[in-house]
């Protein structure tokens, strides 16, 4: 755990020998820059592309219908008002014929309208999700990279730091943050900003504490890309340490980041949704999905559509990204060919020492 | 080597200082451990308080709180000392004493899921690799995602609700309609005939008799309502037995290898035999006597495997060995489903025996298969949900690393010397796809101390999770620091073994002094 793996040591020096193999074999690639080969290939990717259509379309439907940063919305209930309740509260939606209803996914108990609250949920979800992974991202590029390419007692302190928090599993520290992140003491300015965008804090807060894997990937990819002849022939043209970073090895190490700065979103969702059940993430009178769910399980024999609904837009924001992930690793990962077992004639070597399903621990 | 070694528990002690101090402090932080109270009307209030303060020391600074811990932690390390003291909790329960009723709940619920989900995870992750871009390879990818992508406790509600509360249900009038067999039947041929690959007359012949087997035995469970009175007979188990013997067998050696088919068909004759013998012993049980009996099994089969010889002594004693554990395993089964009956009918259970929260039923009474059963079926609802969530990874990484070696030249020379496809895939690429699990493996048995918060919090098991959770909602440093290092001491370890494991098993890992 504290030294660099051995596994790791070892796919680096495969990933040094096998640049060069590859580099010259892209034949279908021939004349096209990096970022149009990339392009190519994400586009390419079926999964990747329905995930990003759905992803698109929750996003404009819950953002634009109950409106959001003070902006009204096109829907006509707030998560917050209480309406008579229609037929029991049951979903009015139906595909057969197709109809939208008063309220497509029902109401609860008291009448508030859950289309509404889901969507809100979804909001308060996908704000924490794209912060964690942004915070995640800038800090677990910058200690990685720090660390991997001066080496040194910088290597030295970052990654100790990082072993430190990567005992702690993710979900705890998670939780410990969270609780912290909740505490609304009278009075400072801290309060009075966190009453009012609980949800930012608590992004912010997560988004601290999930860095330490990424930190440790690029970490590895800046470790291998410095020993490049690219960077000796850099370094010898006289180039300053800050242009070899930026100029040379971050856009080879950005594939990387981008994919897993994805995967620990898709991980993020269920650590939010997680946390909120619990009842250590977003606090009520706010409204997460997973606090959605946990408010409502008890009722799933009387209302079930109570519980649906949310847990559905987890899945399906979770799934899409997933997906779009999966796509972003084919379409960087330039070692990874598609071939068929059966025609593998030809000297293709191909490598998937990644697993698909992200190295992200996933809350239990 | 040895010198690595210390190397690494030195640096895990230091990281394990600085991540104890960190949770420490943030714990602390995290919230008023006098909340409850201040919001309270009760009379004695101020007592109340000043009692909890002193309990908690709350008047000394966190950070030298810390060291007070520490002091008290590090009186575990002296071994025999019994002078172990990792503080109380909130309630004034030391927290040596709930670690270990929290530790024995959190592994009784996660070792079975935990072992399950590897070795479905495994052989789906083998199986897609070798059908690799088939209908069948395509599905269960989607399923990873699919279930990579679910949210354990929306998972685990839909569970109590259909397979608790709806077994129940269909338990109370165990019948199958005709429809439902078939449809079922139906299900299990089309995956059965996507599995076996190959030409499609070849599909078609499986995908029909397992469509025709499995609806037989749905309409004949259903007219003789087995799940009221299930059972297994000796007759059942020969056939299982033979079939289990003849899969076996398949995979370890290959059915041309006469000795290793003939032993493991003897070890079921001598199974069926034993089935008779050991009842009486069956019916006075104890978890001891069970795992003397499938070590014994275990031996049995060895010897068998050994006496009978052939070409490959090895590969006859291996086969024979997982055939008569396997048959062991059936005669288990068989006489859990004889104390079934009793277990249904019992006056606590009622009729009613999947349940959907807890660890046992509350003052139950009855012999051991009374009592494990019991368990069992407390258990049965969080492993699903354990190994649907934590199937996907496995099944994705086997696949990967399978797909990987398929590729390597030493499968192609295997192939060229003319060894067959089982030896192949067998003998060389399963073989070398397992290095890589065998790590990640290490990994999550390091961490599965740290239990399944979630799943024990909707399943309410007292488990680890459960002791962190609540320490940490009453802002409570004692169990969660006593959770926390309890997983992080198992998780580092882990990490160690995995590495030198992983340098054991592959050779061109060296490690570095």
């Amino acid at each position: 755990m504290s030294q660099p793996t051995q596994e790791e040591e070892i796919l680096a020096q495969q990933a040094l020998a096998e640049a060069a193999a590859t580099e010259a074999s892209s034949e279908e690639t021939s004349g096209l820059s990096q970022g149009q080969i990339v392009r190519k290939r994400f586009f390419g990717h079926t999964g990747a592309l329905v995930g990003l259509a759905v992803l698109a379309i929750i996003l404009v439907l819950a953002f634009t219908s109950v409106g959001a940063w003070g902006l009204p919305g096109w829907w006509k209930y707030n998560y917050l008002d209480v309406s008579p309740l229609v037929n029991d509260g049951a979903p009015t939606a139906s595909l057969w014929p197709l109809a939208w209803g008063e309220h497509p996914f029902g109401q609860d108990r008291i009448g508030r309208d859950l289309f509404a609250m889901t969507m809100r949920g979804a909001q308060q979800s996908i704000t924490v999700m794209v912060l964690i992974g942004a915070i995640a991202g800038a800090v677990g590029a910058i200690v990685g990279g720090l660390a991997g390419y001066f080496r040194g007692w910088v290597e030295a302190v970052l990654m100790r730091l990082t072993d430190v928090i990567i005992i702690i599993p993710v979900l705890l520290l998670a939780a410990v943050v969270g609780q912290i992140a909740n505490r609304r003491d009278e009075g400072s300015w801290f309060a009075s900003f966190a009453s009012s965008n609980g949800v930012v804090i608590l992004g912010i807060f997560l988004g601290f504490v999930s860095w330490v894997g990424l930190a440790r990937l690029v970490r590895g990819e800046f470790l291998t890309l410095r020993e490049r002849e690219f960077v000796d022939a850099a370094r010898i043209s006289g180039a300053s340490n800050a242009r070899i970073i930026f100029k040379h090895i971050l856009p080879n190490a950005v594939g990387v980041l981008i994919v897993n700065v994805t995967l620990t979103m898709s991980a993020a969702i269920l650590l939010e949704t997680a946390l909120s059940y619990l009842g250590l993430g977003v606090h009520a009178p706010d409204i997460s999905l997973g606090l959605l769910v946990a408010q409502n399980q008890e009722a799933f024999a009387t209302r079930p559509w109570l519980f649906w609904f949310p847990g559905l837009f987890i899945i399906l924001i979770c799934l899409s990204i997933n997906f779009i992930g999966d796509g972003l690793r084919d379409a960087f990962d330039p070692r990874q060919k598609k071939f068929k077992a059966k025609s593998a004639v030809e000297t293709t070597r191909h490598s998937s020492t990644t697993p698909v399903v992200p190295n992200v621990p996933k809350e239990q | 080597m040895l010198t690595y070694v210390v190397r690494r528990l030195v640096t895990a002690a230091l990281i394990l200082l600085g991540a104890s101090f960190l949770v420490y402090l943030l714990t602390a932080l995290s919230g008023d451990p006098l909340a409850d109270l201040r919001a309270s009307s009760a009379p004695n209030r101020q007592a109340l308080m000043d009692a909890r303060s002193s309990l908690l020391d709350l008047d000394t600074p966190a950070p030298v709180r810390y060291f007070k811990w520490l002091g008290g932690a590090a009186q575990c390390l002296v071994p025999f000392g019994n002078a172990c003291n990792l503080g109380k909790n909130i309630a004034g329960q030391p927290i040596t004493e709930a670690l270990g009723f929290a530790l024995v709940q959190t592994l009784t619920l996660v070792t079975g899921a935990t072992v399950l989900a590897i070795l479905i995870g495994i052989s789906l992750g083998i199986v897609t690799a070798l059908r690799q871009y088939s209908a069948l390879d395509y599905g269960v990818t989607f399923m990873a995602f699919l279930f990579f992508s679910l949210p354990i406790f929306w998972v685990a509600v839909l569970l109590k609700e259909f397979g608790a509360i709806g077994f129940n249900d269909f338990l109370r009038n165990p019948q199958i309609p005709p429809g439902v067999a078939l449809g079922i039947g139906a299900v299990l041929g089309v995956i059965a005939a996507v599995v076996v690959g190959g030409a499609a007359k070849r599909r078609l012949i499986v995908g029909g008799t397992v469509f025709a087997v499995v609806t037989l035995i749905l309409i004949y469970f259903s007219i003789t309502l087995w799940f009221r009175n299930p059972g297994l007979g000796p007759v059942v188990i020969a056939i299982l037995g033979a079939g289990i013997a003849v899969g076996i067998t398949v995979l370890v050696s290959g059915l041309k290898n006469r000795k290793a088919l003939q032993s493991s068909l003897i070890v079921v004759a001598i199974g069926v035999i034993a089935y008779f013998a050991v009842q009486p012993l069956l019916n006075e049980a104890t978890g001891l006597m069970i795992f003397i009996l499938a070590v014994g099994t275990i031996l049995i089969g060895v010897a068998v495997g050994y006496f009978m010889g052939g070409y490959d002594r090895g590969q006859s004693m291996r086969a024979a060995g997982i055939t008569a554990f396997l048959v062991g395993a059936l005669v288990l089964i068989d006489r859990y489903m004889q104390a079934w009956p009793s277990y249904f009918d019992n006056s606590r259970v009622r009729g009613r025996p999947i349940a959907t929260i807890g660890a046992g039923t509350p003052n139950i009474q009855g012999d051991f298969w009374v009592l494990s059963t019991d368990t069992m079926t407390h258990l049965v609802l969080p492993t699903i949900a354990l190994i649907l969530v934590s199937l996907a990874s496995y099944t994705r990484f086997t696949r990967s690393s399978m797909l990987e070696i398929m590729n390597m030249d030493y499968i192609r020379t295997a192939r060229a010397k003319g060894l067959s496809e089982r030896s192949v895939i067998m003998g060389h690429a399963f073989r070398n796809a397992l290095i890589p699990i065998a790590t990640i493996v290490a990994f999550d048995i390091g961490a599965l101390i740290g239990g399944a918060v979630i799943t024990e919090t909707v399943f309410s098991v007292h488990g680890m999770g459960f002791l962190f959770i609540d320490g940490l909602l009453h802002t409570d440093p004692n169990p969660v620091m006593g959770v926390f290092v309890c997983v992080a001491i198992t998780a580092m370890a882990f990490n160690l073994i995995a590495d030198l494991a992983y340098s054991a098993l592959d050779p061109r890992v060296r490690i570095k002094a």
